[in-house]
């Protein structure tokens, strides 16, 4: 494959994964090579580190009790962390529940991050200027959501797209199918993540369809469908920069495929993979780990060290100190004032609510 | 016999109602291999196999779609949906197919579909997973909404639900599963469906409550007792249709009501029973009936549960409000 043919995936699914870097780090598909200087490769690399050590110290939090909901993101960093850096914060992101290190890259301040995770409104609360909305939970309703916000991107004349993120699981719902069919509809510009991480929770991908790729489900909105190594951080980012192009140049929309593996369990709130996974699995998955590979190749190339990688991990466990300490700052949420937000027009019903929630709130 | 935990004592039931009747099927997400998310279905397909307790593609709608293309070929289908705040996918299945088929065929075709989800609040799930959406269901005609408060009932009403040949939608309170154990007899039972409970008795006030609610009334109701006041404790159980006699039979001999739900109060059900008793038993009221109930919002956020849900501090409020009246 020597340039991603759009025009030709949308009738054609790609037979074979995109992949650029292997396992040991060497380049396997120079044609391919993201025209990417020194500091932007290890600026991606950075941020691929940024989310392992956020992985391992949201889960430490967690069981201290400090953070709330968390699902983990180790072992997609390339997918997570290779497709958000082909973007720009002017394009519109829609996340979903394990998505919060694309949506901090984008531009939501830790903290916040941190907030929802804990169950506090402050979390949501984005500035106008933030191209973004919160998480999804509503597994599927972030794709139908993404064509609309791709539709009035077309509409305002930007050249910007949404993108958005959803799992193997999250094909199965109508709201995916519904999704990417109304943006190739309207050829919207929009670009649509599915990280296949092999499992949605416990259910294993094989058993979500008898199609055997994801990718192709794109064929029958009439939109390209591409699958991509999602352990390969330069695999991931090269398929996301085409197709951004390509979108943004008023193509219509893209479907992306990454294959990836998430390493810890579905979410901290009670999961135990042993029910459905092997130890076996995870190992092989993780010989593919996409920090290894990466921190390979840039290391041969004479542009990362082991020093540099320590000096960096204890900037980010600082931030993350400052994040969280803040976080636990922040006056804790009052009923009257979610009375206030449900209604911009307050009728008399809620009015009397908040007067008696005021009421009892400043006993 | 042995003291089971709701979730335990749920497992049990769906186990012999599977092995009681060929045509039961339990499905949905992540209820296989899996067990449930909150392990309901723990051990199910192990002991019964896939052909009868199966894993699904992700899609409520598809859940209940298939429910309602099983009945039609003569299964009797216990889908599970994950979380009741998920219910919004599968509207259209529950309140505008299997629901409707009944009146549709005119009669000549039964949906004995038996829908479980867990619901409620106070357990810190993420946004979106709790709620307590009961009414909107409550207000479809057709469906039976069952809603247990503690294990025995549990286990009972679930019988009655899988057996009935009728569609239920059967919610479990997720503060519930884990939270007492009751005595369960290792032998099936039913607990009638259409018909409440009184779980306490008492003369001076009536707290009518459902699922989650009707153990913070009991505690009311034990606190208000060191105070003088007796009060009754009704537990509606089958919240839609109601079960007009008991609540009528128990605010006549008290003469006065609370009526207490976790959900929102604009709709809810409450307002229905509020109806019946002022329909039905007015002129024995001495005093305005007393509603308890979440403020009208949007399920909140995970830190702010314990300030939004009703407890029974609001309720013995209330109670004493309406007695000193
Ligand atoms: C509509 C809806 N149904 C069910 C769930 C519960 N749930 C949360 S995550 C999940 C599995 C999702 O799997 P997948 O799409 O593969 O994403 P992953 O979590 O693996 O990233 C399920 C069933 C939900 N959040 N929303
Ligand atoms: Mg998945």
């Amino acid at each position: 494959m020597k340039k991603i043919d759009f025009e030709q995936l949308k009738s054609t699914p790609n037979t074979e994964t995109l992949s650029i870097l292997d396992e040991s780090g060497q380049v396997v598909n120079q044609d391919l090579m993201p025209d990417l200087s020194d500091e932007e490769l290890t600026e991606l690399f950075k941020q691929m580190v940024w989310s392992r050590v956020l992985n391992e110290r949201s889960t430490k939090l967690n069981r201290q009790g400090r953070l709330g909901f968390f699902a983990p993101t180790s072992g997609e960093e390339a997918s997570q962390i290779g497709s958000n850096f082909a973007m720009t914060t002017d394009d519109f992101i829609l996340p979903a529940y394990r998505d919060v290190p694309q949506l901090v890259q984008h531009g939501l301040p830790l903290y916040q991050a941190f907030l929802w995770s804990r169950g506090h409104v402050d979390g949501n609360k984005y500035p106008d200027n933030f191209n973004a909305v919160p998480p999804q939970i509503i597994i599927g309703a972030q794709y139908v959501q993404t064509a609309g916000v791709a539709l009035g991107i077309k509409k305002n004349d930007k050249k910007t797209v949404a993108y958005t993120y959803t799992g193997d699981g999250g094909t199965s719902q109508g709201d995916f199918y519904e999704g990417i069919n109304f943006a190739g509809a309207f050829q919207a510009p929009a670009i649509f993540f599915v990280q296949n991480n092999g499992y949605a929770i416990s259910v294993p991908r094989e058993k979500q369809t008898a199609a055997p790729a994801l990718s192709q489900k794109a064929v029958a909105a009439g939109i390209p469908g591409i699958q991509v190594d999602g352990m390969d951080a330069l695999a991931v980012y090269t398929a996301t920069k085409a197709a951004r192009d390509w979108v943004a140049a008023g193509n219509g929309p893209v479907l992306i495929e990454t294959l990836t593996y998430r390493y810890g369990p579905h979410t901290l709130s009670g999961d135990d993979p042993k029910r459905y996974r092997t130890s076996a699995e995870v190992d092989d998955w993780q010989r593919k780990d996409p920090l290894i590979r990466m921190r390979k190749y840039l290391t041969d190339k004479g542009i990362w060290s082991t020093d540099q990688e320590k000096v960096w991990e204890d900037e980010v466990n600082k931030q993350i100190d400052e994040a969280i300490k803040k976080t636990e700052s922040i006056a804790p949420q009052k009923v009257s004032d979610f009375l206030k937000n449900t209604f911009i027009d307050t009728p008399p019903t809620i009015k009397a609510e908040i007067d008696a929630y005021t009421a009892k709130e400043s006993d | 016999m042995a003291k089971l935990s709701m979730v335990k004592a749920i497992t049990q039931g769906l186990d012999e109602e599977i092995k009681r009747d060929e045509k039961v099927l339990v499905f949905g997400e992540d209820v296989g291999r899996n067990g449930g998310v909150f392990r309901a279905t723990d051990g199910l397909q192990d002991e019964n196999g896939e052909d009868r307790v199966f894993d699904t593609p992700l899609a409520e709608s598809g859940i209940n779609g298939l429910a309602m293309g099983l009945a039609l070929e003569g299964f009797r289908p216990v889908p599970e949906i994950q979380f009741f705040g998920f219910v919004f996918e599968t509207m259209d299945e529950i309140a505008g197919q299997i629901s409707r088929t009944g009146h549709r065929m005119g009669g000549s075709r039964k949906m004995p579909i038996t829908i479980r989800a867990p619901f409620g609040g106070g357990v810190h799930t993420p946004e979106l997973h709790a709620d307590s959406l009961e009414g909107l269901l409550a207000q479809t005609p057709g469906l039976r909404v069952v809603i247990p408060s503690g294990p025995y009932d549990a286990k009972g009403l679930l019988a009655s639900s899988i057996r009935s040949d009728d569609p239920v939608v059967f919610l479990e309170h997720m503060k519930l599963y884990r939270s007492f154990k009751e005595e369960i007899p290792e032998d099936s039972y039913t607990v009638p469906l259409d018909k409440a409970d009184v779980k306490r008795e008492g003369k001076d006030i009536t707290l009518v409550s459902y699922g989650y609610m009707v153990q913070e009334s009991l505690k009311a109701a034990d606190a208000l007792a060191k105070e003088g006041i007796e009060a009754e404790v009704v537990d509606l159980r089958t919240i839609s249709p109601l079960d007009e006699e008991t609540i009528i039979n128990s605010v006549k001999k008290t003469g006065r009501a609370v009526l207490v739900q976790e959900a929102q109060n604009q709709a809810g059900v409450m307002g229905q029973v509020a109806s019946i008793i002022a329909e039905k038993a007015i002129l024995s009221l001495e005093s305005p009936i007393g509603r308890v109930s979440a403020p009208d919002t949007p399920y909140p956020f995970s830190q702010a549960e314990e300030i939004w849900l009703p407890n029974k501090d609001d309720i013995i409020e209330k109670a004493k409000e309406i007695v000193n009246y």
